[in-house]
């Protein structure tokens, strides 16, 4: 008798989802599915909101990556008013990205995923938890708050608060950088760098040790996407162009312009998930999957422009295929910690550039155009946010296309490939390490959620085991 | 003729033609209010500033209450705290206050009442009402979802700047503030642009076009400062 194995709801994740895996007969699996169920609706309740107000009501489509939104909903605002903003303007939204990504990643590899990796898969789920790492490895545990912390303060230090600053705006930023600020920032540096360091260490020992893991946590071939810079086509997190490069590391999309993005990228719906399949659309769908984020950026650019980073981006190719790309799942934890070192680099190179302290920092214009769109890096990939406006700034149409999303089909894929490679001859059901095994392979892509159904709701995860027959046969659930 | 009376116990004298609120804030003692305005004539429509009067049958108004001889007044009863709390509670469930995405965020009469009276919760089911936003002025916005009726916006428009545009149609909830003859607020020939009723306004209802979460700042005060110079030739500077 087949089955169904349901996961619920998916822990250690930001937003509430489950998986649902099927079983044959012989109890081998057929199929495995993340859905995403929850529901929120920001395209549609947007509507009729005046554009001013739009960078500060995305934001709070998510409590982890609201700088993202602000920031790709600034930058929809300056294409809209066709304005170019103050240098200082654009420097400083780069320095607040940046401290967003050293803390969304910081969260994503201390907070949610090293409890799997210090702890055990099978360890005590009761356990197996940031508190049961502060229990164990109380000094790794507290140096990872204090890295997120520090991300954290970048934020709050330049928009006032560190949850839903409504700092950027259409034409540039609301408050610059105090001098006193700056020199704090410097201060908390050396212990970042140090952090980041120790962690990129233990990772590459783990990566060695646990080559099952690297080999069937979603590995496969996918293209990759990210933003590069428009000169020399490096790593970059808030402007530039698009890039699409496959796992042979060929280019197949290069210098091409963000905002038609339309052009290149569909969107497909599936029944049982609130999350859409975003895919390349000269291969179709599912063919044109392609995956975004650390893992992507990483794979995308020519290198990273800052020493430290460009070394360890050095290594971590070496670890990839032939051709240097890295088409692990599992890798992007290590591709976090990589960027987590870029953005340190880049946050130092700011703070040392004169101009950061300007009080020019925004531009003020009117509605010049009455369609925009604005991308950039979010932690977890390349974020749209698309509107079209009337000639008073009403917001008519919205569409945001989120990182999360992008990685939908091969979050899928990643999770079949987990359970075919662990779950064997499960008739009499699978042993909870197995299926956290299932539910870390999502936490690979540290998918958000809240962030990636902003189409209408919630996510705690759940885990089910389907027969042929179509019968749940096990479903684990945590609330 | 002053009047001598007595507020929460306290002995305090007033003139003749002062209101309960009037005399009260002469005397430091704080009544919450949210449609009156220093400036503007009052209305009593919001009833915040409801006070118990000794052998009175119902509750009084504050704001629009003249003092007498003898009169003895309780502004802070637990019945006047139960009744502050549901009118605030009322007011959010009637429209749209959605503080957190609000460009009054931090700046909001209404919020700070909330605040005040302590309201952790809406008892009330929201009505969620469909109301526009209407941007087609060229300076200024309205957007009904924000706004409570308290007509200081109405009073500012007549009684200082004397345009009268701005004026209430409907009745009850359904209420609804009106520019001229209800047409959009960019095609009413009285209006003057003043910004008077932007400044009047205690929420972010009214707001400067352009305005971002938490960036608009009313300024009330200025009301009271060009009323006193205007009548009385008083220029606080």
């Amino acid at each position: 008798m087949s089955q169904r194995i349901v996961i619920d709801p998916v822990t250690r994740i930001e937003g509430h989802a489950k998986i649902s895996i099927y079983l044959d007969d012989t109890g081998e699996v057929s199929d495995a599915r993340f859905h995403v169920v929850e529901f929120r609706g920001f395209e549609k309740f947007c509507e009729g909101r005046p554009l001013g107000e739009m960078a500060g009501i995305t934001a709070r489509v998510c409590g982890i990556c609201p700088v993202s939104h602000l920031l790709a909903s600034a930058k929809t605002g300056d294409d809209i008013f066709a304005v170019s903003i103050p240098p200082a303007a654009e420097k400083l939204r780069r320095l607040m990205n940046l401290g967003q990504i050293v803390q969304s990643h910081a969260l994503s590899f201390f907070h949610l995923s090293s409890p799997d990796l210090l702890l055990g898969y099978d360890s005590d789920p009761a356990q197996r938890n940031i508190f049961g790492l502060i229990a164990r490895h109380p000094d790794l545990a507290r140096s990872g708050i204090r890295l997120r912390q520090f991300g954290q303060e970048v934020i709050e230090l330049l928009g006032g608060r560190k949850i839903h600053p409504a700092w950027a705006v259409p034409g540039g930023v609301r408050e610059p950088l105090t001098q006193q600020n700056r020199d704090y920032l410097r201060s908390r540096l050396p212990e970042a760098f140090d952090t980041t360091q120790r962690a990129l260490d233990f990772f590459k020992r783990y990566a060695d040790a646990h080559s099952e893991e690297v080999e069937h946590f979603g590995n496969f071939p996918t293209l990759f996407m990210s933003l590069v810079s428009k000169d020399g086509g490096r790593w970059e997190h808030y402007d530039g162009w698009l890039r699409i490069t496959d796992s042979e590391g060929n280019v197949l999309v290069d210098g091409f312009d963000p905002r038609n993005y339309a052009q290149i990228l569909g969107e497909a719906v599936e029944p049982w998930s609130y999350l859409k399949s975003p895919y390349y659309k000269p291969l179709g769908y599912p063919g044109g999957a392609y995956r975004v984020g650390p893992l992507a950026r990483l794979n995308v650019c020519s290198s990273i422009g800052t020493p430290q980073a460009d070394a360890e981006l050095t290594e971590f190719r070496q670890r990839g295929n032939a051709r240097g790309v890295v088409t692990s799942s599992f890798m992007y934890h290590y591709a976090r910690l990589v960027e987590i070192l870029a953005a340190l680099e880049r946050i130092t190179l700011l703070l040392d550039d004169p101009d950061i302290l300007s009080t020019r920092v925004r531009a003020s214009g009117g509605i010049n155009k009455l369609h925009g769109v604005g991308v950039s890096e979010a932690p977890r990939g390349t974020l749209f946010h698309d509107y079209e406006v009337d000639d008073r700034g009403m917001i008519r149409r919205v569409n945001l296309i989120i990182a999360t999303g992008q990685n939908n089909i091969a979050m899928n894929r990643t999770v079949k490939q987990i359970a075919q490679h662990w779950i064997h001859g499960a008739t009499a059901g699978v042993p909870e390490g197995l299926l956290n095994r299932i539910e870390a392979g999502i936490r690979a892509f540290d998918p958000c959620l809240s962030c990636s159904t902003h189409a209408i709701g919630q996510m705690p995860m759940i885990v089910t085991l389907v027969g042929s027959d179509g019968a749940v046969l096990a479903e684990v659930k945590r609330e | 003729m002053p009047r001598t009376l007595t507020i929460n116990g306290q002995e305090i004298s007033a003139r003749s033609d002062q209101t309960i609120l009037e005399a009260a804030q002469d005397a430091n003692i704080r009544i919450p209010t949210l449609c009156h305005l220093d400036g503007l004539t009052d209305v009593g429509a919001c009833r915040m500033c409801l006070v118990e009067v000794a052998g009175a049958s119902k509750l009084l108004p504050a704001c629009t209450t003249r003092v007498q001889e003898g009169m003895q007044v309780q502004t802070d009863t637990e019945r006047l705290r139960a009744y502050r709390r549901q009118i605030i509670e009322l007011l959010f469930a009637e429209r749209n206050h959605i503080c957190a995405v609000c460009v009054a965020n931090g700046h909001c009469e209404l919020q700070n009442a909330g605040i005040a009276v302590g309201m952790d919760h809406v008892r009330y089911d929201y009505l969620f009402p469909k109301l526009g936003v209407d941007l087609s002025h060229e300076r200024f916005g309205m957007d009904h979802n924000r706004c409570i009726l308290c007509t200081r916006c109405v009073r500012a428009c007549d009684q200082l700047e004397g345009a009268h545009t701005i004026d209430v149609m409907g009745r009850g909830a359904h209420s609804l503030i009106v520019h001229d003859m209800n047409v959009p607020w960019g095609e009413a020939t009285t209006c003057t642009s003043c910004g008077k009723c932007v400044m009047a306004c205690p929420t972010g209802a009214l707001f400067k076009q352009g305005s971002t979460v938490a960036e608009m700042v009313h300024d009330a005060e200025k009301l009271a400062f060009l009323k006193a110079a205007r009548e009385r030739k008083v220029w606080n500077v």
